[in-house]
């Protein structure tokens, strides 16, 4: 078994030495994302510009999540991937597992005013193998038909379902349901990881769940949601704010989004380990996730930029014409209640919390 | 041997038709008596089987009745109708022993477990098989299944037995061997079988009766003998054994003769069997072994000249193709005995034949 | 009709024209034909070695392979199996972790070490991470209060034993995991605690999920390849398509219609609202459970049913029901008796097919299966995409490929696959 290895792992060398020879000079980035109309705004706000200023074509290719491929790319020693979106956790996680590059943040541009990109982007956005570009949320939304004598206001009114009859959609995982459920249940916000850590809490957290349990549709992608309100299948579901967005803006939906309790997330640039085009692909991350980049993208979608001095500069929806600004997850109006995803907490417990929500799911 | 007054199967006036606008069985009437053996015979898409399978329920009848044992079986399912039924590729149930296969009809009638070994035996005995119990039918040969295919029919005592074309999947000289076998079998029993076949000599070797079947017509029903020697009609005659076919036109006509100008010119004097007026078109039929080469006038009335076209030595005869009247397959068959003169290719010879033998039918399409 | 079998003596051993013995110059070539075949067949078996055994072979090798910390913390794993797990080891084997740590640390390996021994005790990663951290400032000992110090988790029994089962080369606990157990706090195989045991229940209602679309496939699909054998061919070829249809759409496409038809808003509960039989209020939850799951994995998987059978079917002539008509047995015994043994082949067939194929069926389970429909394969696609351990995947994995094995051979005893017939 051992030589059968050891002689794939010598072909795998040999085949990524050969690579390297031939590919010694980026003419082409491969970047990954996870399409639709998020891919569209990087492509407007970052792509474009950035081969029209460089000359370097960028081949830009879809995927559903996940670290998988990475992880198989890198273990087989032919990476054709070179720059990736991934979540907060996945960048993590991919940074523990050695499968990513390691990125230093000081490289980045500073701010138009002169601070440091280390302070100028908000908390947990820079780790070792990532930066962050946008700050997105999963939030509940509704369909205002459903209730015409006033909707829900908060999380706790999602889970009330003799106040708010229907069925309703969550994420068919662990994350971020036993969030929700303690807020709903009166946690606070800045304590919410605090209670999850001890045992009581989680028990705490399901029992919430276990209070709409029988209604409850899940979902996996984030597609779904707004589809399922759509169709009338749930009266309200937990989404990520900008698929309620579009579906509000691009499809006129009667759709109302609830930002109490709002979980804060991040999608952040990663480099796959072995990348051909490391250089080029640092080079990009530079160009991409400065100042204004970050305030354009967010003129084609409802998504936050992951630098506080991009804020300022959000104007409006590039075709809609409306003010981006309301809809981010980052304004002003909406982050009152909001907590950030615990990506540490998150990463030591998102195993036994899948296990156990899997097991509670299938009881 | 046959009694036809109290017959076993009686088809009344039966039609059948699949599609609705084509009658495949036109107008169907028949008696089987007990005892007998009779078979139907015709060539493929002429009705017979669609016959076999309305008696033996499997098809219903679009019209008219059947009636076994005096009784309307149109509506009685075929499971109930007692009748004993071969099939053309033997049907033997390939999952079971052949032992199981014969136990078959006998555990469906709720018969015991020792009476039933006991029929198999004497069943598989009856058809030499015995000791072959054990065995599944794709481990026998072509003519040991279709033994045991008759011996399944007849085990469980039917009064009646239907054969669909038995034979026609075995050799020439297997085949042979079963027609004695299935003969001697019926003889034994006494039991009524139906047969079906399209190969004639198969038909005339084992029936009592046969009954020729043409475009959804009997055409003749008759004894084998009778079938061969006096056809009733042209297609009988053309399709039993083989035949000289001299067309032409009625001249002359009286109780027992018609005399015929044949469309050579030629004369021709035959028994009178199915024309009615003088100036209709006849077709003259002719059994080869009848026609005498080198006759003379005293014993034939009907003397040509022909030329000798091809000569197959056949061992027993000769068979001699000639041309005559104008017919270039003029068939003689001639015996190959000592007093035979040598006869060559090309040779004109005389020969001739007896008005009795010949026999004035209605005409002929067909080639 | 014995028949005497006549052994050749020496003195008669036959030989050919050429005066070789007849049975050598048989041999010869027999073989040249096995040779010839063997070369026919090397291509196919070269493609089946490289793009199915091996990748088998590689997964069986993954679900035991166990070197994140074999690997890279390599002396405290040796040192560490020599630990008699008492008492909480002394200062040395601290020593020898704090320089393994600060070599992984360099490496950027601590997160590889840190994942894995997360599997075992949650939390432990971010002890292993921070402690590598700190350990950059930290150049000498004594380490072992330090240690319990910053973390107090390495002051428990259960961190080291479970960190001296994690050390080994090789390890069960993937396996015992795939079967809801783990080693214990004192190194003990036990049962994971209830509301983490989950893969058990997974498997016992992937076989039955699979046995009911299995049983179900051979309910629908017995009576239209019946039909379709004995139709006439221009019948039966417009009945074919329509069987064959859902082979040629996509998978999605079929998939989404049903989400469409069976949803609660959808046009089956928009039917049934209408002509009364349910009220607006009740409508029925017919997909995103294990009724969505099963409906739709029998409709996609049909035709794998249908066609054994109807091409056994169309081998049985009709001779054989008429023949156990005409010798007395009614319809529906000749049918018990004559049709239906003559077809098991085909149901043999068919059931194992469609059976094999659900035991690992996954995008559709994932769309509709909601929370009552998932099957093992949506987990074992979970921990390959999502979780990314791939131990436990591959375990998962190979307790399902055991199953199927024993399955399968247990299948070969009863009905035996020599009789099965794909026609």
């Amino acid at each position: 078994m051992n030589k059968i290895l050891k002689f794939s792992t010598f072909a795998a060398v040999a085949a990524l030495i050969g690579g390297m020879t031939s590919a010694a000079m980026a003419d082409a980035l491969t970047i990954v994302s996870w399409g639709g109309a998020y891919t569209h705004s990087q492509v407007e706000a970052y792509h474009k510009p950035y081969t029209k200023m460089t000359g370097t074509k960028i081949n830009s290719e879809d995927y559903s999540g996940g670290l998988a491929e990475v992880r198989a790319q890198v273990e087989a020693g032919n990476v054709t991937w070179d720059l990736l979106d991934v979540e907060l956790s996945d960048a993590v996680r991919g940074c523990d597992e050695g499968i990513l590059e390691t990125i230093d943040a000081s490289m980045l541009p500073a701010a138009p005013d002169g601070t440091p990109a280390t302070d100028d982007f908000i908390d947990g956005a820079l780790t070792d193998c990532a930066v962050a570009t946008i700050v997105w949320s999963t939030v509940y939304a509704y369909d205002t038909t459903k209730f015409p004598a006033g909707g829900p206001k908060s999380m706790a009114d999602f889970f009330d379902t003799s106040k708010f009859p229907g069925k309703r959609g969550l994420r068919k995982g662990a994350k971020p349901n036993l969030e929700f459920a303690l807020i709903a249940d009166g946690v606070k916000a800045a304590d919410i990881y605090d209670v999850l850590s001890t045992s009581a809490g989680v028990d705490r957290a399901f029992a919430v769940l276990d209070k709409i349990k029988d209604d409850v549709i899940w979902w996996e992608a984030g597609a779904q949601p707004p589809q399922m309100l759509a169709d009338g299948e749930v009266v309200m579901a937990t989404a990520y704010n900008g698929r309620i967005f579009n579906a509000q803006v691009a499809e006129n939906k009667p759709f109302e989004i609830v930002w109490d309790g709002q979980i804060l997330d991040l999608d952040l640039w990663v480099i796959p380990k072995g990348s051909k085009n490391k250089a080029a692909a640092l080079d990009f991350i530079k160009y991409s996730t400065d100042t204004q980049r970050l305030a354009d993208q967010a003129k084609y979608i409802s998504y936050g930029p992951a630098r506080k001095s991009s804020s300022g500069m959000i104007g409006n929806h590039a075709t809609a014409g409306i003010a981006m600004l309301p809809h981010m997850p980052t304004a002003p109006e909406n982050m009152k209640t909001a907590i950030l995803n615990d990506f540490e907490w998150w990463a030591d417990h998102a195993d036994e919390m899948n296990e156990r929500f899997a097991a509670w799911l299938a009881k | 041997m046959i009694d036809t007054n109290d017959p076993l199967v009686r088809f009344i006036g039966v039609q059948k038709s699949y599609d609705g606008e084509i009658l495949v069985v036109k107008d169907f009437n028949l008696d089987i008596a007990r005892g007998e053996f009779l078979t139907m015979l015709g060539p493929s898409g002429s009705g017979k089987t669609t016959c076999l399978m309305m008696l033996a329920g499997f098809e219903p009848t679009t019209h008219g009745d059947i009636m076994l044992d005096g009784k309307p079986i149109n509506n009685v399912a075929p499971h109930k109708r007692g009748i004993g039924m071969v099939f053309q590729n033997y049907a033997l149930f390939p999952h079971m022993s052949v032992a199981e296969n014969l136990a078959f009809p006998l555990e469906v009638r709720g018969m015991g477990k020792a009476e039933t070994e006991e029929k198999v035996n004497r069943a598989l005995d009856m058809v030499q098989l015995g000791g072959f119990g054990h065995r599944r039918p794709a481990q026998l040969s072509g003519g040991q299944q279709q033994r045991v295919a008759v011996a399944r029919a007849l085990v469980f005592d039917p009064q009646l037995v239907l054969m669909d074309e038995p034979l026609g999947a075995l050799d020439k000289q297997l085949r042979e061997q079963m027609q004695y076998e299935i003969k001697h079998i019926h003889e034994r029993l006494g039991v009524t079988v139906v047969y079906v076949t399209h190969d004639q000599s198969e038909a005339l070797t084992m029936s009592n009766r046969i009954a020729v079947f043409e475009d959804g017509i009997v055409q003749q029903l008759a004894a084998p003998a009778d079938l061969y020697e006096k056809p009733d009609n042209a297609f009988v005659a053309q399709f039993i054994g083989e035949n000289n076919r001299l067309n032409g036109i009625v001249k002359e006509i009286s109780d027992d003769t018609a005399t015929v100008e044949l469309d050579s010119g030629d004369m021709v004097t035959a028994v009178r069997i199915n024309v009615s007026q003088v100036g209709e078109r006849s077709t003259l039929s002719l059994r080869p072994e009848r026609v005498q080469v080198n006759a003379d006038s005293t014993d034939f009335n009907n003397i040509f000249d022909a030329t000798v076209r091809e000569l197959i030595y056949l061992g027993d005869h000769i068979r001699t193709r000639v041309n005559v009247c104008g017919n270039d397959e003029f068939i003689i068959k001639v015996p190959n005995s000592s007093n035979v003169a040598h006869m060559s290719e090309g040779e004109t010879i005389k020969i001739g034949w007896k008005t009795n033998d010949c026999r004035a039918l209605d005409f002929y399409e067909g080639l | 009709m014995a028949v005497t079998a006549t052994t050749p003596t020496a003195d008669d051993i036959m030989l050919d024209a050429s005066g070789m013995p007849l049975k050598q110059a048989l041999a010869i070539a027999e073989r040249n034909k096995r040779r010839k075949a063997l070369i026919m067949a090397l291509p196919l078996l070269a493609f089946i070695l490289v793009s199915f055994i091996f990748p088998i072979i590689q997964m069986l090798f993954r679900s035991i392979d166990n070197p994140a910390i074999h690997d890279n913390i390599p002396n405290l794993s040796r040192e560490i199996q020599d630990w008699d797990e008492r008492a909480i080891p002394d200062e040395a084997l601290f020593a020898i972790l704090a320089d393994d740590l600060r070599a992984a640390g360099k490496l950027k390996n601590q997160g590889k070490v840190a994942t894995r021994l997360n599997y075992d005790i949650t939390g432990s990663r971010s002890m292993i991470t921070q402690t590598a951290r700190k350990l950059k400032k930290k150049t000498e000992g004594p380490y072992k209060d330090w240690f319990i110090g910053l973390n107090e988790k390495w002051g428990e029994m259960r961190t080291w034993v479970a960190l001296k089962k994690a050390s080994q080369k090789y390890t069960a606990s993937f396996y015992l995991n795939s079967i809801d157990m783990r080693y214990s706090e004192t190194g003990k195989i036990v049962a994971q605690p209830e509301e983490r045991q989950i893969y058990l229940t997974l498997f016992w209602r992937t076989f039955y999920i699979s046995i009911a679309i299995t049983l179900i496939c051979v309910f629908l699909a017995y009576p239209i390849s019946f039909l379709m054998a004995t139709l006439p061919v221009r019948t039966s070829n417009m009945l074919m398509i329509l069987v064959l249809l859902p082979f040629w759409t996509s998978l999605l496409v079929r998939t989404t219609s049903w989400i469409v038809l069976l949803q609660t808003q959808g046009t089956l509960n928009d039917l049934m609202v209408y002509f009364g039989f349910i009220d607006d209020e009740n409508r029925i939850q017919m997909i995103y459970n294990m009724t969505g799951t099963i409906v739709a994995m029998s409709h996609i998987l049909l035709p794998f049913m249908v066609l054994p059978l109807y091409s056994v079917m169309k081998t049985i002539p009709p001779s054989y029901m008429r023949a156990a008509r005409s010798l007395g047995a009614n319809q529906a015994y000749a049918f018990y008796k004559i049709y239906l043994p003559l077809t098991i082949p085909g149901v043999a067939a068919g059931s194992i097919l469609v059976f094999i194929l659900s035991v690992g069926y996954y995008i559709t389970p994932a769309l509709v299966g909601g929370r009552t429909g998932q099957l093992i394969s949506n987990f074992i696609a979970f921990h390959m995409q999502k979780s990314l351990n791939w131990g436990l995947a591959a375990a998962l994995g190979g307790v399902l490929l055991a199953a199927i094995l024993l399955i399968y051979l247990a299948y070969n005893r009863i009905i035996g696959i020599d009789k099965m017939k794909m026609g």
